[in-house]
């Protein structure tokens, strides 16, 4: 399995707390903060670490206030192990 | 706590090794189109337009014709429009912003013209020019946002406005004895033969908001092959004027509106053949 590790950046600034991000993540990492913005809204932050980057709170985000990113950990797999070996071998793999 | 406990503290600590960052630049999966522009919105928390902006922002941007879109804004809640989408755009009079994108696109054949209008707008005091410019079958993408309700001169009946709800100028509900039936615009105008695509369309959700922006797109594209047309309705909220947190007004949104304005595709190429 491919590991996914993704995590969100929020704008304080433009954020106007509408919430509608928390209902969107289906992870539940977002929660509304204690301090408000220079507007005076209380915004958005991440407060667990399981985003899965699947861009959820940014599409219905209407300020566009968040930014997404998701990267993808490729797990090697072993495809041969040669031991004791005495002559050349070559192993090739499909792509 | 002595000394010698604290310089093994601070050192414990610079020692700790960050976690590497996935924010980088290269990991980006989404961000703001940069058709949109910084500016701070100035609408209501959790309002559509943001979304529907940010939609046709997006379209432009895939479509790599910044340079070649005009757009109208409307008078309304929506009327700075201009100031957040970073293309050519103009302001109309009341309602007459289909017939500024008519004349547009007539002198400019070959750019991409939109209109973007409200439901005071485009159904009340617009109603004439909209449907005689879908009935003329222009080649352009009239963008119509529907919240039921006029939203930037503080929630009076608008024509879209759901039989019973509460306005400030129906404060006992719509009766539709006195103030007539809601006018469902989409459906109206999907019957003119000069219409080649018209759609109802919503973004209060993720999976919404992917169908809103392909129906775009869709509007968009269907401009260069000059059949006719595209009018994307989209179904939006109000919080302000209904009286609701986002949270609250979406959900309301889901259990009214829906029923009474059913998205999806009213008249598709498709099925006209």
């Amino acid at each position: 399995m491919a590991k996914v590790k993704g995590d969100i950046l929020i704008d304080i600034e433009k954020c106007k707390g509408c919430e509608l991000c928390i209902d969107a993540c289906p992870q539940g990492s977002l929660e509304k903060s204690r301090k408000v913005n220079n507007k005076g809204y209380l915004f958005i932050v991440k407060i667990e670490d399981n985003c899965t980057g699947c861009t959820n709170c940014a599409l219905v985000c209407p300020e566009g206030a968040i930014t997404v990113y998701r990267k993808v950990d490729k797990e090697k797999k072993q495809v041969a192990k040669i031991t004791n070996v005495t002559s050349d071998i070559t192993v090739t793999v499909n792509e | 706590m002595n000394e010698k406990n604290m310089i093994d503290e601070e050192r414990h600590y610079s020692q700790v090794i960050e976690e590497e960052s996935v924010c980088t630049a290269e990991n980006i999966v989404y961000e703001k189109p940069s058709v949109l522009l910084d500016t701070p919105m100035h609408y209501c928390p959790g309002c559509g337009h943001g979304v529907a902006h940010r939609l046709i922002a997006e379209v432009i941007e895939e479509l790599g014709i910044q340079n070649e879109t005009i757009g109208v804004a409307p008078v309304g809640c929506s009327v700075f429009a201009y100031n957040y989408l970073d293309i050519d755009m103009t302001e109309a009079a009341h309602g007459r912003a289909s017939a500024v994108a008519t004349g547009i696109k007539r002198v400019f054949p070959d750019k991409y013209v939109f209109s973007y209008q409200g439901d005071g707008d485009l159904a009340a005091i617009g109603t004439g020019e909209t449907i005689h410019t879908c009935n003329r079958g222009e080649n352009i993408l009239v963008v119509f946002i529907n919240n039921g309700i006029y939203g930037m001169t503080g929630g009076q009946m608008a024509p879209t406005t759901l039989p019973g709800m509460k306005s400030t100028t129906s404060p006992f509900g719509r009766d539709t004895q006195t103030m007539g039936a809601p006018i469902k615009m989409t459906e109206l105008i999907a019957n003119l033969p000069g219409t080649y695509y018209v759609t109802r369309q919503a973004v209060n959700t993720p999976v919404n908001v992917r169908k809103a922006k392909k129906a775009i797109m869709n509007g968009f594209k269907y401009q260069t092959l000059k059949k006719g047309l595209s009018f994307v309705e989209i179904v939006s909220n109000c919080p302000s004027n209904w009286k609701m947190t986002p949270r609250d007004a979406n959900k309301w949104m889901e259990d009214n509106m829906f029923p009474f304005y059913p998205l999806g595709d009213i008249k598709t190429p498709n099925k006209e053949n």
